[in-house]
């Protein structure tokens, strides 16, 4: 086992972070701080070592892996079908979408084709998750600015009339294990649709009275606006996807570009940002709420009757064929991928997923830089992480 | 998007030594991967990135993937006499390979909106040659994930600007994901392990746990 005994190993993590760095712009002493593992504004068991010259940000790096169970291994040692409730536990709060990129990706392996009916139903809970995970951050990032408890207690009433919808239909509220290679678990129960159309149809109510409330709000924007801000052309060289990406001008929404599952049917508008700063990535998350209410209305009138599931999908002995593929979707965070390889054996023969907040964190130091320590909080707080997809 | 024998045709006569190799994929997924020897990565990356038509301006995905020592068995047809007939025999030929690891890439345009191009490296072999040339460089998407591959597969990437552990501690011996990993006995983890547990330590890694 001493695979890395005779190669000489990059440095340590405590001999990269600067003890005394020659700075000569620096007023005082420099200060080397750690935010976290256990910070609220973390939002999880994550910590950023920062070195602070007065209050300003000179360097920042992000250490991670206290959650971490090695889910990939994990995913290698079971079944193909074993590992779908494991992905609920990536991104904890999407847990729907975190199944419908592993089911499009096992699809995609396996040349599975999904009924029309389960197409809309994948499509209507990923957007109701959207709407949850959007509303939720939102509420985060205000109380992450200092607005404690209303909006945030605003903002996770309106999740969990969503939560309820899903503890209807999966029996669970955020471990939903819902989909299957191939349609999904269970059809829709009785008077589920009524009670989906009653949500979303009030949702815009809510987002209105939101946006009365803090939208104009004074020091929403002195504490938002040109702060964090990511440039259009380093987003898409630092692999930044999701509404971050959006922020910063891209126009790149995996939904249009690639086009899975049937939402080539919907209409829908794509937001875009203009300064890419913390104020444009909040907006982008409201407006991304009404862009998702307008999927949801048609979407839940015109779903058809049929099948959830092939038939021709296997649940037990389950072996694709050998060979790979990667199948990504939009999730509310960004381009959530799984990458499987299969060698014919009922597990996979490996089992990769792409974490799209993990890959979004690679450019917080720079949009830190120069910044006030308080404002780290809420860059942080607007690139949207949550440590179980993280750390894996 | 152009098909990948146009891609391979291009950029080996735009970068000169450079070799791709198609590696096909029979899943119906149809994703097939181009193989670039590790010497001309960064050239072909930069020439992936830059090139007008391709214009592969975003790695998503770049992974590690383990293969083993494997005897792999391939069906050839071979002439034999047969009762002083000549006919047409199929014979399962054994092959040896040699274990490697890989580095893949997946690859998107968001300005032309197209893709996977999924680019593979491979290292010569799983333990004393495990070097590959970082593609930090040119997408700096690639840098946490080139972190992961060397800290769960121990891959260890050129040009990499910061490459330490990330997801293990730093103490950490081994590479957890390789195939041929075997777990501790003890799972509890000591910074100055002593009595049964510094036994059982020195029983699974050696002299180095001493360390």
């Amino acid at each position: 086992m001493s695979i890395t005994a005779d190669i000489t190993l990059p440095p340590r993590n405590y001999e990269i972070l600067p003890k005394g760095i020659s700075n000569p712009e620096a007023a005082g002493d420099l200060l080397e701080v750690a935010m976290g593992p256990h910070h609220p504004s973390t939002h999880g068991v994550f910590r950023m070592d920062v070195v602070l010259d007065g209050e300003r940000v000179v360097k920042l790096k992000p250490v991670f892996g206290y959650l971490h169970r090695n889910h990939e291994k994990i995913g290698e040692n079971t079944s193909y079908l074993g590992s779908m409730p494991y992905t609920d536990r990536l991104d904890y709060f999407c847990s729907l979408t975190n199944n419908w990129a592993y089911a499009l990706a096992v699809e995609k392996l396996a040349g599975l084709q999904v009924p029309e009916r389960a197409e809309y139903i994948r499509i209507i809970t990923a957007e109701l998750t959207r709407l949850q995970n959007h509303v939720s951050l939102v509420g985060f990032l205000l109380q992450d600015m200092g607005a404690l408890g209303t909006p945030l207690m605003y903002a996770f009433r309106e999740r969990e009339k969503i939560l309820d919808l899903f503890e209807s239909l999966t029996g669970a509220r955020m471990m939903c294990n819902y989909m299957r290679f191939g349609g999904c678990r269970v059809d829709l129960p009785e008077g589920w649709l009524e009670q989906a159309a009653r949500v979303v149809a009030e949702f815009p109510r809510f987002v209105d009275e939101f946006e009365r409330l803090i939208g104009g709000n004074e020091i929403l924007m002195a504490r938002t606006q040109g702060v964090g801000i990511l440039p259009k052309a380093l987003a898409i060289n630092t692999g930044v996807t999701g509404p971050m990406l959006r922020a910063s001008g891209v126009n790149y929404d995996i939904r249009k570009v690639d086009k899975y599952g049937i939402y080539d049917r919907f209409s829908f508008r794509v937001p875009l940002g203009e300064h890419g700063d913390v104020y444009d990535r909040y907006m982008i998350r409201i407006l991304e709420i009404r862009e998702s209410l307008k999927i949801l209305e048609p979407a839940l009138r015109d779903i058809p009757k049929g099948p959830i599931i092939d038939p021709k999908a296997k649940l037990r002995g389950f072996r694709p064929k050998i060979g790979e593929a990667y199948g990504r979707i939009e999730a509310p965070k960004g381009e959530l991928g799984f990458y499987l390889i299969s060698d014919g054996s009922p597990n996979p023969y490996r089992y990769r997923v792409r974490p799209p907040s993990f890959i979004n964190l690679t450019i917080l130091e720079d949009m830190c830089l120069g910044q006030l320590v308080a404002d780290v909080v809420i860059i942080l707080g607007s690139v949207d992480i949550v440590l179980g997809e993280v750390d894996r | 998007m152009e098909t990948l024998e146009q891609i391979k045709v291009r950029t080996e006569a735009a970068i000169a030594g450079a070799l791709l190799e198609i590696i096909p994929n029979d899943s119906p997924s149809g994703q097939r991967s181009l193989l670039v020897d590790p010497a001309h990565a960064a050239a072909v990356a930069a020439f992936f990135r830059d090139d007008p038509q391709l214009r592969l301006d975003y790695a998503s995905n770049v992974t590690g993937v383990d293969w083993l020592d494997t005897v792999l068995k391939e069906k050839v047809k071979v002439k034999k006499l047969i009762e002083g007939v000549e006919k047409e025999v199929e014979e399962v030929v054994e092959r040896k390979r040699a274990g490697y690891l890989e580095a893949v890439y997946h690859l998107y345009s968001m300005e032309l909106k197209h893709g996977p191009v999924i680019l593979r490296m491979r290292t010569a072999n799983r333990s004393d040659n495990v070097r590959l040339p970082s593609l930090t460089p040119v997408w700096r998407g690639c840098e946490f994930q080139e972190r992961e591959i060397f800290d769960l597969y121990g891959i260890i990437f050129d040009g990499h600007p910061d490459l330490r552990r990330i997801l293990m501690w730093d103490g950490f011996l081994d590479h957890p994901m390789r195939k041929d990993y075997v777990e501790p006995d003890d799972y509890e983890y000591e910074p100055t392990p002593h009595d049964e547990v510094l036994e059982k330590m020195k029983e699974h890694y050696g002299q180095k746990a001493g360390q």
